[in-house]
């Protein structure tokens, strides 16, 4: 099975359409109608407070979760109903909260893994080199994050920010055309939010494959998400309050009560 | 390691090519009874150690191989058919054994495996039209190759040793390849393994399958190196031990199978002079090792690898901490 998701692409239309998203647990709608757009080459950032739905939002976006009513369309697909797996091989990237690296594997190891599924079929694989013919492209990414010096060690070895380099990487190894990154900041350092978010700019331009990468952060980092992205939603109580430019939501008076104030 | 792991495979080939010259008709059938064992761990090695998923129904399997290998030539069909038999039909079974997995994991399907086994085990106990039951099957001829009688129990030893190493090189590519890579990532986390493209439910899936032909084919040398079988060899027990060898190895280890092996079947007959007290050294000595080495015997050289490395930073911080402290003098 090839996956050509890289081919599939209209001119202006957007990677990403959420259209009417609604999700409740119980009596508490966690979601309650979010629509919105995410085009090619955007960062776009998800800001709000705690429970306001940010979560439930990125997990049905991910096929963790199956919303109670809306659409989610990739590059004009629908694939609201489709999970985690057949997400990712279509061009779905992701980091999580939490590191989610393979302790036991290597660092190149780790980066080659999670692009090999994207080459050849299931029957050819077994046959394949080692590397998957993705070495290379390993290697690149390793050179770019700056962790050569530790890319033959084993991820679980690894400090936490070195690891959450590694967890990055590994969502890039399969060019995807969506990258969804899940509070990237979250116990890092901050010099090194500083490293991540240079990284995330170099790598939403990717001059090496002429593609641009389009990213949803989740991020409590106002300063980060401020600086990295070109476009903001405001989430509270399940709702959109206002989606813009990082000097419109700056801007915003209601959002500056509800949420950024103080 | 990877220069350890050559060095040791190549020192094993040689005393194993070897060793049974000097040794009497026991100990040649003993050391076979260890090579079927290797086998078979090697294939539990991988569903266990690489893929991560706690099967404790594998003397099932090895036991399917043994009685499709022992009917099928008691129907006058050949060895040479019997073990491809023995081998797809564990496949297929193996694929079944699968499904749970996808969806309870560690305890449960430990148990859900087990009872894969005890179902698998009253078959042969109860269905006599087909396996004897309890009295068994005897007389299961030893094969010929090329017109070679493997009558003699060196000659079949020989044979073994060389199923070992073809089945023990299959492994070796298969670990090798992108399958490898997507067994490990399915063990060491299957959400993110899935996030990133790896189908886990078919890698899973696999992982029992290919560990079930495995037993399936040692399975199939055992009955003709014993020449009768019986349901007892089958046993949730057994299952139990060779999950025990693979542990006591190091799962996850690819030569862990012949160290794991080499206890639950060499070590008992060293013991021998323990006489009722060997299941007490036995257990003690497991005990022992699953509190020291919970990795497995073959985790000390990693280990003492740790060690030296932590020791070399600890020493690297004591000395960058002693000429900071020199640098603070020379300004002070």
């Amino acid at each position: 099975m090839t996956h050509p998701h890289h081919h599939n692409r209209v001119a202006g239309q957007p990677v990403l359409q959420v259209t009417g998203l609604k999700k409740a647990y119980g009596a508490i709608q966690a979601v309650g109608g979010v629509s919105f757009q995410v085009m090619p080459g955007e960062i776009f950032g998800v800001i709000g407070p705690n429970g306001s739905g940010k979560t439930t939002l990125f997990n049905s976006m991910l096929g963790q979760i199956t919303p109670d009513a809306g659409k989610i369309e990739l590059n004009g697909e629908d694939v609201t109903s489709l999970g985690p797996l057949e997400l990712n091989r279509r061009g779905v990237g992701r980091t999580f909260q939490t590191l989610q690296v393979f302790g036991k594997m290597t660092v190149r190891d780790n980066l080659i893994v999670a692009a090999q599924e994207h080459k050849g079929t299931m029957f050819g694989r077994m046959f394949a080199p080692g590397d998957s013919g993705l070495g290379e492209k390993a290697d690149a990414l390793i050179d770019q994050f700056r962790i050569r010096h530790v890319a033959d060690k084993k991820a679980g070895e690894l400090s936490y920010g070195q690891q959450k380099l590694v967890d990055i990487a590994m969502a890039f190894m399969s060019e995807p055309d969506l990258v969804l990154l899940d509070e990237p900041c979250a116990g890092v350092n901050p010099r090194l939010v500083g490293g991540i978010s240079t990284l995330l700019k170099e790598l939403n331009r990717n001059p090496k494959i002429d593609k641009h990468s389009s990213f949803v952060v989740i991020e409590h980092n106002m300063d980060f998400v401020m600086d990295l992205c070109h476009r903001i939603m405001v989430m509270v109580e399940g709702q959109v309050m206002a989606i813009g430019t990082p000097a419109e939501i700056r801007a915003n008076k209601q959002v500056l009560d509800a949420y950024l104030g103080s | 390691m990877k220069k350890f792991t050559h060095i040791s495979i190549a020192l094993c080939a040689l005393l194993m090519l070897v060793t049974p010259q000097y040794l009497k008709n026991y100990g040649i059938y003993l050391l076979t009874y260890w090579l079927i064992f290797i086998i078979a761990t090697m294939g539990l090695n991988l569903t266990v150690g690489y893929a991560g998923q706690k099967s404790l129904g594998h003397a099932a399997f090895f036991g399917i191989g043994a009685y499709t290998v022992a009917i099928l030539m008691k129907a006058g069909i050949s060895f040479w058919l019997g073990l491809p038999a023995a081998a797809l039909i564990c496949f297929a079974l193996g694929i079944i054994l699968g499904f749970p997995a996808l969806r309870v994991q560690t305890i449960y399907l430990a148990f859900a495996t087990l009872g894969f086994n005890t179902a698998v085990w009253l078959v042969m106990r109860n269905e006599e039209w087909l396996t004897g039951g309890t009295f068994g099957i005897n007389n299961i001829a030893r094969p010929s190759l090329f017109g070679f009688s493997l009558e003699g129990n060196l000659a079949y030893y020989y044979f073994t040793l060389g199923v070992t190493l073809l089945m023990a090189m299959l492994l070796w590519g298969l670990l090798r390849s992108p399958w490898g890579k997507a067994f490990t990532a399915l063990r060491d986390n299957p959400i993110r393994a899935e996030s990133l493209g790896v189908d886990i439910q078919t890698y899973t899936l696999l992982s029992f399958a290919i560990g079930a032909v495995y037993a399936g084919v040692a399975g199939a040398l055992f009955a003709s190196l014993v020449q009768f079988i019986e349901p007892a060899p089958f046993t949730v027990g057994a299952s139990i031990m060779m999950y025990l060898m693979v542990v006591v190895g190091g799962p996850g280890y690819f030569l862990g199978p012949v160290v794991g092996a080499a206890v639950g079947v060499i070590l008992p007959e060293w013991l021998r002079f323990a006489q009722a007290w060997y299941l007490f050294v036995f257990g003690a000595a497991v005990v022992l090792l699953m509190i020291w080495l919970p990795d497995g015997l073959l985790s000390i050289p990693d280990r003492l690898k740790a060690k030296r490395q932590s020791k070399l930073d600890s020493a690297a911080r004591v000395a960058a901490g002693q000429t900071a402290a020199k640098n603070m003098g020379a300004k002070a």
